[in-house]
């Protein structure tokens, strides 16, 4: 089996995770977490412009926006007490923000079982983050129309 | 030898059957240097220790520490040996629990512990938010345990665990299902390309009685009182303490918190956590199953 081929900017994410032993590799995980942007006020104040990502195992909630050049832009709202979630979040802000529409869209499914995660984190958080790449590439989509 | 460290005097914790396997944040802050005491931090998120911990508290990591890492079991008394040795745990350290989400992974952690008969086992009332809440101090320093032999252990999974097959022959006695009221029905929550962790059937296993986890606890994360306890698990639920109750959830973590609450709190001698719970029962070929609100 061939994997897609990652945008170069989650491939580095991605070798990153891969070149730091166990114990680093949570540490990176946290240092997404902190990295995680603040929502813009026009999100915080109006929560409701958020989807809910009932896959993760904490409060997670998306935002994407798509300029008139369908540049991506993505907001994440996560708390603080959920660093694991934050992180993951953090990874793909990092990863997708700013990529064009395409290249979003071009991002594998698969991508959260590429971080060398699956033996510091449970399944059912890493499904979490392949559930918000899921949403996001649909409300792409649905933008798009 | 160390000396063997006081019980908490705290005075809701008396009404409790075992006031000897719970301690307050306040018991914790006073005897946090004393000789003898572990403390040790089980999460739910396995990056929250990292944020910030009690000071001096090691880390438990249930996903990678407490499990067999190729069959679905817990670690063999070698591992737990191993485990304990390598974070400064004797056979006659007392043993602090406490973490996230109302001390659900740190009642686990003590489940297991307990399966390798560990002697002084407590679990710190209201958890990780309520030493938070209380503005208690938090370290993001690891700290350097010295390394022990702590013995090997054989796990005895015939007190507090319950099997499969142990199960299908209990069909009939108390049962509590600790799932959410979702789960419990068997209205799961798919939706197209979403799949959740979980399995092929939905429902619970029949005779079941449906009480939440998280009910035994209070606002703030602490254990609710005896009398209230006692409401909802006997005056609800029917149970009596007498009785031989199973209880199980989805893998096995929450209903150890209830474990707790029914052989700690209120004493009944011969409760068993069903860790296989709802991913083995409702992924088996031809067992039992009742959908809907009635056990």
């Amino acid at each position: 089996m061939t994997a897609v081929a990652l945008h170069p900017r989650l491939q580095e994410i991605a070798d990153d995770f891969n070149a730091v032993p166990d114990s680093d590799r949570l540490q990176l995980l946290l240092e997404f977490s902190e990295d995680l942007p603040q929502l813009p006020d026009r999100y915080a104040a109006h929560h409701d412009l958020l989807e809910p990502v009932p896959e993760c195992q904490s409060p997670l909630f998306l935002a994407v926006e798509l300029d008139p050049d369908a540049t991506v832009r993505l907001f994440f709202d996560a708390p603080q007490e959920a660093p694991t979630t934050r992180g993951f979040a953090g990874i793909l802000h990092a990863g997708l923000d700013g990529l064009s529409a395409d290249e979003v869209l071009a991002t594998p499914g698969e991508f959260s079982s590429q971080l060398g995660l699956q033996e510091l984190v449970s399944p059912l958080r890493l499904r979490g983050m392949a559930a918000m790449l899921g949403r996001i590439k649909r409300q792409i989509r649905e933008r798009r129309g | 030898m160390t000396v063997a460290l006081p019980y908490d005097s705290t005075a809701k914790f008396a009404d409790y059957a075992h006031p000897e396997m719970i301690v307050s944040t306040e018991w914790v802050a006073e005897h946090l240097d004393d000789p003898g005491l572990v403390v040790a931090e089980s999460d739910e998120d396995v990056l929250l220790y990292d944020t910030g911990h009690v000071p001096g508290a090691v880390k438990l990591d249930w996903h990678t520490e407490l499990n067999d890492p190729v069959t679905r079991d817990y670690v063999d008394g070698a591992g737990f040996a191993r485990l304990m040795s390598d974070k400064g745990i004797a056979r006659d350290t007392t043993l602090v629990l406490y973490g996230d989400r109302n001390n659900w992974w740190a009642a686990y952690a003590l489940w297991v512990c307990s399966l390798f008969g560990h002697p002084d086992l407590r679990l710190m009332d209201g958890g990780r938010s309520k030493w938070i809440a209380e503005d208690r101090p938090l370290t993001t320093e690891v700290p350097h345990r010295p390394h022990v032999d702590y013995p090997v252990i054989d796990r005895d999974d015939m007190q507090i665990r319950a099997f499969q097959d142990q199960v299908l022959a209990h069909l009939g006695k108390p049962l509590i299902d600790v799932r959410s009221p979702g789960e419990y029905t068997g209205e799961l929550l798919h939706m197209p390309d979403y799949p959740q962790e979980g399995a092929l059937r939905g429902g619970h296993i029949p005779g079941a009685r449906s009480v939440p986890w998280s009910r035994a606890a209070a606002e703030d994360a602490t254990f609710r009182t005896r009398a209230e306890l006692e409401a909802i698990y006997e005056g609800e639920a029917g149970l009596r303490p007498d009785d031989d109750v199973v209880v199980y959830c989805r893998i096995g973590e929450r209903s150890s918190h209830t474990w707790f609450v029914l052989h700690h709190l209120l004493g009944y001698p011969r409760v068993r956590n069903y860790d296989g719970s709802w991913t083995e029962w409702g992924n088996t070929v031809r067992v039992p199953i009742t959908r809907g609100e009635s056990p």
